[in-house]
């Protein structure tokens, strides 16, 4: 009752600063606008990426109407909240309308390609969103993983030096998940059955395979760049019919193999996670290992299981960097990408859908900024970096109930330490 | 089924913590085992259990050598325990506590928590449990977290099946009924090994005694045996079970509470509108059953509750809205009612344990500087005059038995010159020696001009210490009578029942 009480007062202040970002956003890029301008939003709506929709808008006009919408949702999400009900969709709403508040005014006088704005977003979330499920799988069940970048960095360069030997990108794919199995196997070996301190291992593990790559790539890949680093890339497939879905079709179901393999690794990992036998020994073992032992569950069989396939996710995760991408293995081409998954998992309180909707908006985030830069506004970069992560802290503050780090996160569970 | 340990050893560093242990358990029997808190009780069904791997012994099931390294080999031998510090995940519900280790999987892998909420449900009716299935463990109460240990065990229909001190927790009601299922589970040919510091539950269902002391059997007795030649035989010395109560002056009021309710947040009341005083001298006991507010009123003292209404003062300064650490340091000692949650950080040391609430001041600290060897001398001091069982100071707390870790949140709270000290459920899990003790200090606590609020569900400690009993009923207080009320009466206004 307690936690529950913290949790509400901590989601009533994060309505507080949506309600006043909203506010903010209304007066600041709404009235105090210079009018005359206008913005151009493109959409695809059907067809080979064909610009079918233009959508011009007097610039302060959006801005205010986005505005607007933003401090209604707010005041709903208010009421919501009040009669104890969930406030995800009406804080979400209220995120969107301050976000696009910030873009009318941003690219007044410019075009935006709204449909490349998101589709670029959820390439760039793509391994935020693996890693990020690498988190969930191992971390619920009690131990932290630090090395989901080098899982994924050793996944990239793996599945992009074997599509390159066999010239198939379906070889490719198959060996990443091994390889970043073999990276969180070690992660296991050591953290569980050794008991070594996590944090330290993950970097150590993190630190292993950026050196190892790195020689590889100079030893190996430079020098024999036509056998060993040129691999082909997955096309995209349409999925009939789905594709078709105004908005939304062309970004989601128009996509490469690997992006639809990560809808099947959400979907699978937060319905095991929540409606299956194994998902509810997973959570008592990240839990109370202590407990889960004494109903026979063997405890750290089940972490060692759990880092192997957490391995295994962000090494496919891996493999979008190279057969995914652009083919070539690229020195710490992964740059970071790793971390970020981890910020994403802890931002979405390790739930497999706070962390894609976290892993979402930082790549939204991402794209955003380098949109920007390439239309051209008035504002620093440096503000602009920002603004997009304060709508996430505050939006994913709003979506997720009371949740917390699993209880035994970390720590490492020997028989009668505790009792 | 019959149980037979033979030899059993187990060791920890210097401490011989069970030293060549026997023991035969006989088919539908119930066995007690008494011990002072630190005996090495638990630490032997735990090895029975398979949770802890003994230094040498064996195990016999039905005569036959078992092998037994994993609870799930004592599962599967027709081993059950309900253990001391519960085994419940606080984030699930009941239902998932219970099936955890055990699921049935429907369509799809998909968990199916149906056939468990029924058998819960039915369980639940049979015994009185008001359990429901659905609820999550973190928000019931002690008592009732404890029935769903029972009720799982239950379930799982063991042969044989430990109970360490599942009483603990319990109202006299509820013990009451406990013990009846333990004679009809008995009835059934369930072998039961019943820990207890409780003797009238002892004589009231053992067939059999075994008496463990710092390790070692030391005898068996009778049910027979009277109450003080059973504690003498546990402590191996006198001990007196019913405190002298000295007269005393009562003084000015300390602690007013008026008009307090606390309500959870969806507003509902767990506390309505009580109101009452302490004077300096004086014990006022709140007697309730457990889960009738007398949680929420305790922790409200420090301001642990969130929704408080009304007012708290001490000594006319008000308590409500202060910060916990503000309410500690205007002068009250509080012994929380889970000292495994609120009253100790697991991962420190039993010396910092110790001197938790003043870990920032002198002659502790000075400064950013923090003075170790103080922190010790004080903390082998506090040792020897609790007469807490451990091997060494600077062992992590959660080295320590059960009853043992109780006493260092009382020591530490005990040790602080205050004006109210306020003792939720203080000698919960504390052998009949160290109840004797307790007792003791808090009646000094009072002779020395404290004021006292004492919760308890304890109708004897109630009757022994209190000058005067509030007696809560569904988050009101029924009435205050004087000391000199009978155990009839006090049980028949705590299942709320007021007369005219
Ligand atoms: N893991 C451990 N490491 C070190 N010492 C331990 C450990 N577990 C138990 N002990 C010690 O072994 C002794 C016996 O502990 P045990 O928990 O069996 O006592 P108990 O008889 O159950 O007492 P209580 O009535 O207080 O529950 C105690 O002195 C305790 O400190
Ligand atoms: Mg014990």
């Amino acid at each position: 009752m307690k936690a529950l009480s913290a949790a509400q007062r901590r989601r009533r202040r994060s309505l507080y600063v949506m309600a006043a970002l909203a506010v903010l956003s209304t007066l600041v890029f709404g009235l105090l606008q210079k009018s005359g301008q206008v913005v151009t939003y493109g959409f695809v709506l059907d067809k080979e990426w064909v610009l079918v929709q233009q959508w011009v808008i007097n610039s302060r006009t959006a801005s205010l109407l986005f505005g607007l919408v933003a401090v209604a949702a707010s005041g709903v999400a208010f009421l919501q909240f009040r009669a104890g009900k969930t406030i995800g969709i009406a804080s979400a709403v209220g995120a969107a309308g301050i976000m696009m508040s910030f873009l009318s005014w941003a690219a007044a006088g410019k075009f935006i390609p709204f449909t490349g704005l998101l589709q670029g977003a959820l390439l760039l979330s793509v391994p935020l969103i693996f890693g990020s499920m690498a988190g969930v799988l191992s971390e619920r069940s009690g131990v932290v993983n630090i090395a989901i970048e080098g899982q994924l960095l050793a996944g990239a360069f793996v599945s992009g030096v074997v599509a390159s030997l066999t010239h198939s990108t379906f070889w490719g794919l198959i060996v990443a998940p091994f390889a970043g199995c073999l990276i969180s196997t070690l992660l296991a070996v050591f953290a569980i059955n050794f008991a070594i301190d996590q944090i330290i291992l993950g970097f150590v593990l993190n630190v292993l395979v950026y050196g190892i790559t790195d020689f590889l790539y100079k030893k190996l890949l430079i020098p024999y760049q036509a056998t060993w680093n040129s691999g082909p890339t997955l096309a995209a497939i349409k999925i009939p019919i789905l594709w078709k879905i105004p908005l939304l079709g062309p970004i989601l179901f128009d996509q490469s193999i690997i992006v639809y393999l990560m809808y099947g690794v959400v979907f699978l990992i937060s319905f095991s996670l929540f409606k299956t036998k194994w998902g509810l020994r997973t959570r008592a073992v990240g839990e109370h290992p202590t407990a889960a032992d004494s109903v026979g569950i063997k405890v750290n069989r089940l972490r060692f299981m759990n880092v192997m396939i957490a391995g295994m996710v962000a090494g496919l995760g891996g493999a979008y960097f190279t057969v995914g991408g652009v083919g070539a293995f690229n020195k710490e081409m992964t740059a970071g990408k790793g971390f970020i998954a981890l910020a994403a998992l802890i931002f979405g309180r390790w739930t497999p859908w706070g962390a894609v909707s976290a892993a979402l908006l930082f790549g939204f985030a991402d794209n955003l900024q380098s949109v920007l830069g390439i239309i051209g506004t008035p504002i620093p970069s440096e503000f602009m970096l920002m603004v997009p992560y304060l709508v996430t802290v505050v939006a994913v503050t709003g979506f997720v109930g009371r949740v917390r780090a699993p209880a035994a996160d970390g720590t490492p569970y020997k028989r009668g330490e505790s009792h | 089924m019959s149980l037979e340990l033979r030899g059993i050893t187990k060791t920890f560093g210097a401490l011989v913590a069970n030293d060549s242990i026997d023991l035969k358990v006989e088919t539908g029997e119930i066995h007690a085992i008494l011990g002072e808190n630190g005996a090495g009780k638990s630490t032997l069904m735990n090895i029975v259990y398979g949770l802890v791997a003994p230094d040498s012994g064996e195990i016999l099931v039905d005569g036959v050598v078992k092998k037994i390294s994993e609870p799930s080999d004592a599962l599967a031998s027709g081993i059950g325990m309900v253990h001391q510090h519960f085994m419940l995940v606080p984030v699930f519900t009941v239902a998932e506590n219970i099936v955890l280790g055990h699921e049935k999987t429907g369509f799809a892998g998909r968990l199916d928590l149906n056939e468990a909420r029924e058998r819960i449900k039915k369980v639940s009716d049979q015994f009185n449990f008001d359990v429901n299935p659905d609820d999550l463990i973190e928000g019931l109460p002690v008592g009732v977290q404890q029935r769903v240990e029972i009720i799982r065990a239950l379930i799982y229909d063991a042969k044989v099946l430990i109970l360490d001190e599942p009483t603990a927790v319990l109202t006299p009601q509820e013990t009451d009924d406990l013990l009846k299922i333990m004679q009809e589970l008995k009835a059934q040919g369930t072998s039961i090994i019943f820990i207890t510091h409780k003797l009238r539950e002892v004589k009231a269902v053992a067939d059999r005694i075994t008496i463990i002391r710092r390790g070692k059997v030391v005898g068996n007795a009778s049910p027979s045996a009277s109450q003080s030649e059973l504690a003498s035989l546990m402590v191996g010395r006198e001990v007196e079970l019913a405190p002298d109560r000295g007269a005393h002056d009562v003084g000015a009021e300390v602690l007013v509470v008026k008009d307090l309710s606390i309500l959870d947040i969806t507003g509902r009341a767990l506390v309505n509108k009580v109101s009452f005083s302490v004077r300096a001298g004086e014990v006022l006991a709140i007697a309730g059953v457990q889960g009738n507010g007398q949680s929420e009123v305790a922790r409200a003292m420090v301001n642990l509750e969130e929704h408080v209404k009304g007012s708290i003062t001490l000594n006319g300064e008000e308590i409500v809205g202060k910060s916990v650490r503000e309410s500690l340091h205007a002068g009250i000692a509080f012994v929380p009612e889970s000292r495994e949650l609120d009253g100790l950080i697991g991962s420190m040391s039993i010396a910092e344990n110790l001197i938790l609430d003043l870990h920032d001041l002198a002659p502790y600290a000075k400064g950013i500087q923090l003075f170790p060897n103080v922190v010790l001398d004080e903390a082998a001091k506090r040792r020897d005059e609790f007469d807490i069982r451990l091997q060494n100071v600077t062992d992590p707390i959660s080295s320590l038995s059960g009853g043992n870790k109780q006493k260092v949140v009382l020591a530490r709270e005990l040790s602080r010159p205050v004006k109210l000290l306020v003792a939720s459920q203080p000698t919960r899990g504390l052998d009949v020696g160290s109840i004797e003790f307790v007792h003791k200090r808090i009646l000094e606590e009072r002779d020395a001009g404290r004021a006292v609020l004492l919760f308890s569900t304890e109708l004897d400690e109630v009757l022994a210490l209190a000058d005067r009993i509030a007696v809560m009923y569904r988050g009101e207080i029924l009435s205050i009578v004087p000391s000199g009320v009978s155990a009839q009466e006090l049980g028949l206004l705590m299942a709320g029942v007021v007369h005219a």
